[in-house]
């Protein structure tokens, strides 16, 4: 096939996939919209076979290495897609994400080798988009495995700060930036091999240490943004071997990214500095306000009378309901409520869990239907009248602080406001801080009560009485 | 000129990128995310390109083809993970 051709199906493909990222953006067109783009992909990946520089390859060992490593990648990435639990979501997009960045990096690192064996050296510009492939890339790839450990448990959730780190990663990034402006700039190819290796390791440090203040819940914030980057970072590995289907379908991504960020840090109220930089909850924020009051435990029996008479009842769920797997069973009680009467929603806060969009995808896979999923602000217009909100694993979403503490450090922060129902039912493990390491002034207020246990084996208690009776 | 062209593709895609999606609800947020993820597993062809196209360098040859094997798992995997997830997205009274 001609060039030409064969970027003219590259068009084809590129608009299939503004196509399909316009389409996710909607509930009825979503999944057709995901078809779409993936079919876009296909369409790619096909045409590109035809390409000069492969067909040239042609022979049997070249052919057989494309196939397996094809192959290779399609088993795994199928086993890996059917087999990931839904509470599992937020580690599964990152895991794919580092992937995405690190073959970024790979593709900028084989053309520049291979520009050192046939012995040109690659124009000024075309050495920029390599090093930025590969610190973008690289970048990416630590970060997100970083983010990976955090969100699968392998590594504590909780930032890791120390004394000097801020002033020890810019510096980092200072050295980072001057090697690899370097590399752009210097002609000879052993330097610049040694340059390009250099910048490698910076990246990949980088990865690391840019993720490792970051605390578990300011997740959803990292995971978007490492998405986008995992874009730009194609984008870049497009204007090494200046492809345009590379180049329009990564900055599409890296673009689409930045938003989905955005709306994480509104819905925090924090900018995007501040979740990267400020090491939440560590740095000495100290509340003037103690939180007065004692918190109240109830025993299931005296919850179950609570449920059995409320009419208007809000489920406010967050990550320990991810953590304790409980999304079927909530989904059992919400149905015996509603059988009994009652009005049932979810309310639904934006940061809610690991990932955005977390809660939803738990529900959804707990066959909740989604006209029951509320968001905030409808959500609080709900709570208003509600007879209860039993509140499951959520905390800082929750948090009356937000509201009314200015000196705490999630003040301003948009909250699902539970304290409004009439009863307050928080399901919690124990009587720890959530992760920012906050009292909730929720759990201490006269119509809050609290049932200590594991979630899902609560709610199983719950749904028990119901059947007795 | 091929440079600025490349640029000037880039530049568009960028603005398209942030118009493309105004509201989402944050139900899609998730299926959004691991959707665009997919996507950005285009890099699936660049890996292609520099397995096949380095002859004479066992060693891109390898470079390309671990790119290759990353960036499928990539595409494949994030195409049917969000697929897998818009599917339970149902109505109520859906089956």
């Amino acid at each position: 096939m001609s060039d030409s051709l064969i970027n003219f199906i590259y068009i084809i493909s590129s608009v299939m996939f503004i196509m399909g990222i316009k389409m996710l953006g909607k509930a009825e067109t979503a999944r057709k919209g995901n078809f779409v783009s993936a079919a876009g992909m296909l369409v790619a990946v096909l045409v590109t076979l035809f390409d000069k520089k492969i067909l040239d390859a042609g022979d049997p060992l070249s052919w057989a290495i494309l196939a397996g490593s094809l192959a290779v990648g399609i088993v795994i990435g199928l086993i890996a897609a059917k087999k990931v639990k839904m509470t599992s979501m937020p580690e599964m997009v990152a895991l794919l994400n580092g992937f995405g960045g690190l073959a970024s990096l790979l593709v900028a690192w084989a053309e520049f080798h291979f520009a050192d064996v046939k012995n040109t050296m690659p124009a000024d510009f075309s050495k920029f988009a390599i090093i930025a492939a590969i610190l973008i890339g690289g970048i990416t790839f630590t970060g997100s495995m970083y983010a990976w450990g955090k969100l699968s448990g392998k590594i504590s959730g909780k930032p890791k700060v120390y004394a000097g780190q801020k002033a020890v990663n810019a510096l980092l990034a200072a050295v980072m930036v001057l090697v690899s402006a370097i590399f752009v700039f210097v002609g000879n190819f052993e330097a610049c091999m040694a340059l390009m290796i250099a910048s490698i390791v910076l990246s990949l440090i980088l990865g690391f240490a840019a993720v490792m203040p970051i605390g578990g819940g300011d997740m959803p914030v990292v995971i978007s943004l490492l998405n986008s980057l995992s874009g730009l970072a194609a984008s870049a590995a497009g204007f090494v071997i200046q492809n345009n289907v590379l180049i329009v379908a990564g900055c599409l991504v890296g673009a689409s990214g930045v938003i989905l960020t955005v709306i994480m840090c509104k819905s925090m109220n924090r900018t995007l500095s501040n979740v990267l930089f400020s090491g939440f909850g560590s740095a000495g924020h100290k509340s003037d306000k103690a939180v007065e009051g004692e918190m109240k435990p109830m025993s299931v029996d005296d919850a179950y009378y609570v449920l059995e008479a409320a009419q208007n009842v809000v489920f406010i769920p967050g990550y320990g309901m991810a953590v304790a797997q409980a999304q079927h069973t909530v989904k059992e009680l919400a149905e015996i409520l509603e059988n009994n009467g009652a009005e049932v929603c979810f309310a639904i806060h934006p940061v809610a869990g690991r990932m955005p969009g977390h809660m939803n995808v738990l529900l959804a896979e707990a066959d909740v239907p989604y006209e029951q999923l509320k968001e905030m602000e409808e959500a609080n217009r709900i709570l208003e009248a509600a007879d209860v909100a039993i509140v499951i694993g959520a905390n800082d979403v929750v948090n009356p602080a937000a509201a009314e503490d200015k000196g705490s450090p999630i003040y301003g922060m948009p909250i699902i406001e539970a304290y409004k129902a009439k009863t307050v039912l928080a399901l919690k493990r124990g009587k720890g801080a959530g992760f920012s390491g906050l009292e909730n002034g929720l759990f201490f207020r006269p119509n809050t009560r609290m049932i200590y246990g594991d979630a899902k084996a609560t709610i199983n208690e719950l749904v028990a009485k119901f059947k007795e009776k | 000129m091929e440079i600025i062209l490349l640029l000037f593709i880039f530049t568009l895609a960028a603005f398209l990128g942030f118009e493309l999606i105004s509201k989402v609800p944050s139900q899609l947020h998730t299926p959004l995310m691991s959707g665009s993820n997919a996507i950005s597993g285009i890099t699936i062809v660049g890996a292609l390109l520099s397995t096949a196209g380095t002859e004479g360098s066992t060693f891109a040859t390898v470079l390309g083809a671990a790119a290759l094997v990353l960036a499928t798992i990539n595409v494949v995997g994030g195409y049917m993970v969000t697929d897998r997830m818009l599917a339970m997205f149902k109505k109520k009274g859906d089956k």
